[in-house]
Order: structure tokens, then sequence, then C-alpha cells
């Protein structure tokens, strides 16, 4: 499936590992929340660029310790109605400042992109065969934002008094 | 009223063409119906029974003539000449096609209008007070507060999908005309210990299939903190509220699930982790600025009284009628609050036609300083009128069929569309309601029962707040036969309780005459006239009332 970073359809060099097998040599990988937590000295020590998956109960505040070390995080939608990852994607943006690859899986239509843009996703898997065009247009539907999220566009309650 | 800048009508404008985009695409086949679904959810769009239906958003009941005027027109061109205005604050359209949807939207835009977020599992319309900005009793103007939330909401990156639809409803008066405690969340605004106004979080309340009166979190927020608290509590909705199950899916059954006090730290606990750039302030210009909007229109210094007004009541019983049960005070001397009741016999409450929108809307201007309301009861409202133009707009509305004299009675039913409308139902709303108020035909019986609110539901969904209601009625369906189940004690106030299913289901024709018995009931038991229904009920208990109804005649 298409990666898009930024907008950019790119190769994807991320592997995730199941629980229990060892990463191989070299390339980035991405771990599971609970293999992370349990074993965050080693994973950290080693020489891969690490990532950490996290499933929509899992909570991104547990991951605050590490977030500096972390290259990616992955959060997903499992149904595109399921909307849990937004909160977890501006938690990790907004609470955490966190500045690595927010990245997001699963079922994903092109109206919501721009809803997972402007809630600190910069990476989205998306399955289309124009992706990049889809996301140009998909970004660019709405020009204004009533309220503050985790993109840097500024509400429409400060532009309204050149405070943005 | 508020007025659009450049911003809202850019927003608006982009949005009715995204919409365009997304029914393009629907009707050429790119998109399923599976994944359009929550789409035109989020913009009001429903498939119904027979046709698509459109509900149009009406923030906090607020219209000019003119949007009337455009609604009508909407009825005419794209509809069959009707609307049906709903019990928050919403018109529907039953019959419109999909390929017109985005040339409606556009209509809507042209009056500064929207269809967003009407539907689907976001924050819906903001709803409030009828009589804000008019009645006794407000300690502000909530309007400026809803509008805030309106802007705030629309389009919300994070709450675009929760767990389930939300619903807010804000009210600054002691009597609440808002239902505030049959939210997802119900604001109250109210001073603290030093006189600041504020607002008190109340959570969890609700209709539907497990009904629940809202429980308070917070006493007191202050105004700054207003989207800031609402924030953290639509985030620990998002991520913890229940979605393997819709039926179990809304916020009060996480309040319920995890305890008040539970839900409350959580709460605490996100809003107090919140950075401050986090928080969601708006500047105070920005605050003035949307609240001079809702300035005071210019009233006249008039007496308290009004010769045209007396001559008015005393010129008959059908206007004194009318006069008693359809006129609400107003807070300026010389000016008073009009209802119109839109319960006639033989039509869906609500539903009003194209022509009496364009009567409504023309009395409006002509009489109402331009200000018209949609109330939660289904009812048309005129916040100012002088008593002086009252024979005027009593007249004009009975030209156009508009005057019944039926406000808060027995005949002034809340119902939804049911089974002859919508596809959830299992059972008829409309023609027991209609059965139902024909009891009170006889208006001089109707007056001698007076207040009584009667809600009609046909599916346990709950559409016609049959909860609330003094009487409810829920239709359920038993092996495709319709069946009646009869609530008591409910109430929509600020003295809101959920009613109490009696027993069985009654059949069809077996309601009315078990309710007209009920009333009987009642002016037996009473003290006095001047003792309401639901306060007898409360007085002596529901029995004697549940034997009455089951008492075969």
């Amino acid at each position: 499936m298409p990666l898009l970073k930024n907008g950019k359809a790119t190769q994807d060099d991320w592997s995730f590992v199941e629980d229990g097998v060892a990463p191989s040599d070299g390339g980035p990988v991405i771990v599971s929340f609970a293999r992370f937590i349990a074993e965050h000295e080693a994973l950290l020590a080693s020489n891969h660029p690490v990532g950490v998956r996290l499933a929509n109960s899992d909570a991104p505040e547990q991951l605050a310790p590490w977030l500096d070390r972390l290259s990616l995080v992955e959060l997903s939608f499992p149904k595109y109605t399921d909307g849990r990852a937004f909160s977890q994607a501006q938690l990790l943006r907004r609470r955490y400042c966190y500045k690595g690859e927010v990245r997001a899986t699963g079922q994903i239509l092109r109206d919501q992109l721009r809803l997972m843009i402007r809630s600190g996703f910069d990476a989205i898997q998306f399955d289309d065969a124009d992706a990049e065009a889809v996301y140009e247009i998909s970004s660019r539907e709405l020009s204004e934002f009533y309220q503050p999220a985790a993109d840097t566009s500024a509400s429409i309650f400060l532009k309204r008094h050149g405070k943005a | 009223m508020y007025r659009y800048d450049e911003f809202d009508e850019t927003l608006v404008r982009e949005r009715a063409k995204q919409f365009r985009g997304q029914v393009e695409r629907r009707l050429k086949g790119e998109l399923k119906e599976e994944h359009f679904k929550p789409l035109r959810l989020q913009n009001g769009v429903y498939l119904q029974l027979h046709a698509y239906m459109l509900r149009v958003a009406i923030p906090y009941g607020q219209l000019n003539a003119k949007q009337l005027r455009v609604l009508a027109d909407i009825a005419d061109t794209y509809d069959k000449g009707y609307g049906h205005f709903t019990t928050r604050q919403n018109i529907q359209y039953n019959w419109i096609k999909l390929a017109d949807m985005p040339e409606v939207l556009d209509r809507l835009a042209d009056v500064e209008m929207h269809a967003i977020q009407t539907s689907g599992n976001c924050i819906r319309n903001v709803t409030s007070d009828h009589l804000a900005g008019a009645n006794l009793d407000e300690i502000e103007d909530p309007r400026p507060w809803c509008e805030i939330i309106r802007q705030w909401s629309t389009f919300h990156p994070e709450f675009s999908s929760l767990p389930r639809k939300f619903k807010i409803a804000v009210t600054a008066a002691e009597t609440d005309r808002a239902a505030v405690r049959i939210h997802d969340i119900g604001l109250h605004m109210k001073r603290n210990a030093e006189g600041k106004v504020g607002f008190e979080f109340i959570v969890g309340g609700g209709l539907g299939r497990t009904p629940y009166i809202g429980v308070t979190v917070r006493e007191w927020v202050a105004k700054e903190d207003l989207l800031s608290y609402l924030e953290a509590n639509m985030r620990v909705y998002n991520r913890h509220g229940r979605r393997d199950n819709k039926y179990k899916a809304r916020i009060k059954i996480l309040v319920n699930e995890l305890g008040l006090e539970e839900y409350r730290r959580q709460v605490d606990e996100e809003f107090a982790a919140q950075n401050s750039w986090e928080k969601v302030v708006l500047p105070q210009a920005e605050i003035d600025r949307i609240g001079a909007y809702f300035a005071p229109p210019k009233f006249e210094t008039l007496p308290a009284t009004s010769a045209a007004f007396d001559a008015f009541k005393a010129g008959g019983r059908e206007q004194a009628r009318w006069a008693k049960n359809n006129l609400r005070p107003h807070r300026v001397p010389g000016y008073i609050s009009v209802h119109i009741a839109l319960k006639p016999q033989g039509v869906a409450p609500g539903d009003a036609t194209s022509d009496q929108m364009r009567v409504m809307a023309d009395i409006g201007e002509r009489y109402a300083l331009d200000d018209i309301r949609v109330a939660h009861e289904q009812d048309i409202v005129y916040p100012h009128v002088k008593l002086d133009d009252v024979p005027a707009v009593y007249a004009a509305l009975k030209a156009a069929d508009l005057h019944p004299s039926n406000a808060g009675m027995g005949s002034d039913i809340i119902a939804c569309p049911g089974l002859d409308y919508c596809n959830l139902a299992n059972a008829r709303s409309i023609s027991v309601a209609n059965e139902v108020q024909a009891v009170f035909a006889d208006k001089e019986f109707e007056d001698e029962v007076g207040t009584l609110h009667v809600n009609v539901s046909g599916c346990i969904n709950a559409c016609g707040h049959h909860h609330v209601g003094h009487i409810g009625i829920l239709g359920v369906d038993k092996k495709g036969e319709e069946f009646y189940q009869i609530l008591f004690g409910g109430r929509a106030d600020e003295k809101a309780a959920i009613g109490t299913i009696q027993g069985p289901g009654l059949r069809h024709e077996e309601v009315a005459p078990a309710i007209r018995r009920v009333i009987g009931k009642y002016l037996e038991l009473r003290t006095a006239k001047s003792e309401k229904f639901i306060d007898t009920m409360t007085r002596v208990g529901q029995a004697p009332f549940k034997d009455a109804l089951y008492a075969s005649a």
C-alpha cells in the first residue's frame, strides 16, 4: 500500500517485527506497544531506529518518557468510523510535542485526510491509484479552521483579530 | 442574530462544494454507499424509507424572515411543499433527491445556513432556549456561547468520528426550556459565589433505549475555560466511549459504567494536563464581536399594558384562549413572546407548508423584529412582539390556519415521524398522536385539563422524547402488530425525570380511550384547577392513573 509522507508517495523502509521475533540487523523496526514497554532498554540501545505501534486502546501517555528517542509512532483506524487515533495523535503532537513520524494505517477514506493532517499525522498509508493528487485536493478542500489543532494553521478566532 | 463574516462564508461555501464532489462520486458509482454513508451523515443526509432526507441546522433555533422564505422555496422546489421542524431546532425535508442536494446546500449558503453536522457521530447542532434574549428569568443571553460552540465544533478534526452522536444544549434561565438534562452535555449558565457567570456542566443525559437524566460533573466552569473543558470531556469520551455496541455508545453509558466520580476524575485529569497552547482561548475581542450580534434589539419605551391587547382578549372565547395559552411574558414592558403551535389536527406535529412558512416569515419581519425561533416543542416562536401588535399577528396567523391555541396543552403533542416516514420506526406515531389530539377536540375540555405534555415515539430510539412526556407513548412491534406502551411522570424541564412504563402495551385503537380515562382520573383527584396533571401525579403517585389506564371501558 502506498505511503504518503507529507503528501508525497514515499518508499516505506519500516518493517513491523512480531512479538518474540528478533529484529534482523539494520533497518528501522516497528514493535508492538506491549513489547516496547517490556523491552525498551534493549530496543533503544540497538542500532535500529525504533517505532511503536499503538492499538486504539493504548495510552500515548505511557510512551512519554521515551518519545524523544522514538522515530515513529503508528496509529490505526480499524474502521473509518473509529476516531480514537485522532485523539492519540493530538496527544502525541500537542501534549508531548512529539517530533517524529506519526503514521496512520487502516481503513482510510480520502475525505478523512484533512482531519488526519490537522490531527498531526505526517505519514498516511493510503490506498488510491492517484494518492498524491487526491491528498493534494483533500488537504485543500477547506481553507480555514475554527479550532486550534496539531497542524500549524491559525484558528479563525485568532485570525479575525490579527493574532495569528 | 449572528451574521457570517468572510471566514464563516468561505467555510460553508467550501463545504457545499466538497459535498457536491462527494455526491458526484456517489452518483457515478466511484463511492460505495457504505463509504458514502458516514460522509453524507456528517452533512445531514439520511437514507429514509422512501427517499433521502435532508436535515438543515437552525443553530440555537434562530431564523430571520429571509432564511425562512428560502426554507419555504426549498420545500416547493425540491420537496413536496412542506418541511418538518424537529425537537432539536432543525428542519427536515423528507423527499429531496440526492442529485439535488448540492443545489439545496448552495441555496442555504446564500442565506448563511447549512446542514453541517446535523447527523452522524459528531457534535450536532447546538440548541438553546427559544426565548433567549426575551424571557424574564435568564441571567444573560446564552446565544453568543451557542455560536462560539457552533464554530468551535464545526469540522473539529479530533471529534468527527466519535463513538456516537453528540448533542449539546445551553440555557441561561432558571426555567429550563432547552431540556439540558437530557443532552449529552447540558450547559446551565449560572453565577458562582463571587457573582461571576459560568457554566454548570451536566453530562450523560439522553433518551433512546437507555434513558438517563444527566449528572453534574462540575457546578461551575469559568467562561474562559468553556471550550477547553468541553475538549477534555470530548477527549475522554472519544477515547473511552464504547464502540462495540452502537446502543451502548452514547456518553451516558460511559458516565454510568465509570460512575460519576471516576468520569469526573478522568475529565479533570485531562483538563489539568492541557498545556497552555492546547487551551482553546478566544481573544476577548472575539467574544465581544460575537456577543455584539446578540445585543438586545431597540425596544420602544412602552407602557406595560395595551388597550388594543386588552380589547383583543375580551373579543371572544377563541382569542382569549389563544392569548392565555400561546403568549409568554417578556422582560421589556409592552412586549410579549408569541408561540405558534405547529400541531394542527391531521398532520405530523412540527410540519409546516411552504405557504405557512412564508406567512410566518412575513409576520416575523413586520411585527417581531425579524427574529423567529424554533422551539424544541416543535413550535415556532416570536420572542419580541409588541402587545399593541398582538391583534394583527393573531389575525395574520388565523388567515393561514396557524392559530391553534393549544401551546403547552394536551393536544400540543411532540411526536416523531414514525413508521409513515422513518425506516427505524416500529409503529405509526402521527396517527396515534392525532387520535389523542381528538380527545382534546373540545377546547373547553382541553382548557379544563390545562398544562399537559404528551409525547409519542414510534420506536425505542425515542425521537418523540416519550420518556419525558407527562404521558409518554411508545410504539413497539409485536409479531407484526403495532402496540403502544404508556409511560407516566416524565418531564424535560429543570425537574427532569424519566417516565415509568405502566404495563403491557395497548393496541392502536385502545390508546386514545385509555388516555381519556387517565385524564378523567386526574380531574377527579386534583385538589384545584391550578394543580397541574404532573403535580397531581407527583402528589398521589402513579397507581390510580395506572388503574384508570387499564380499566376496560
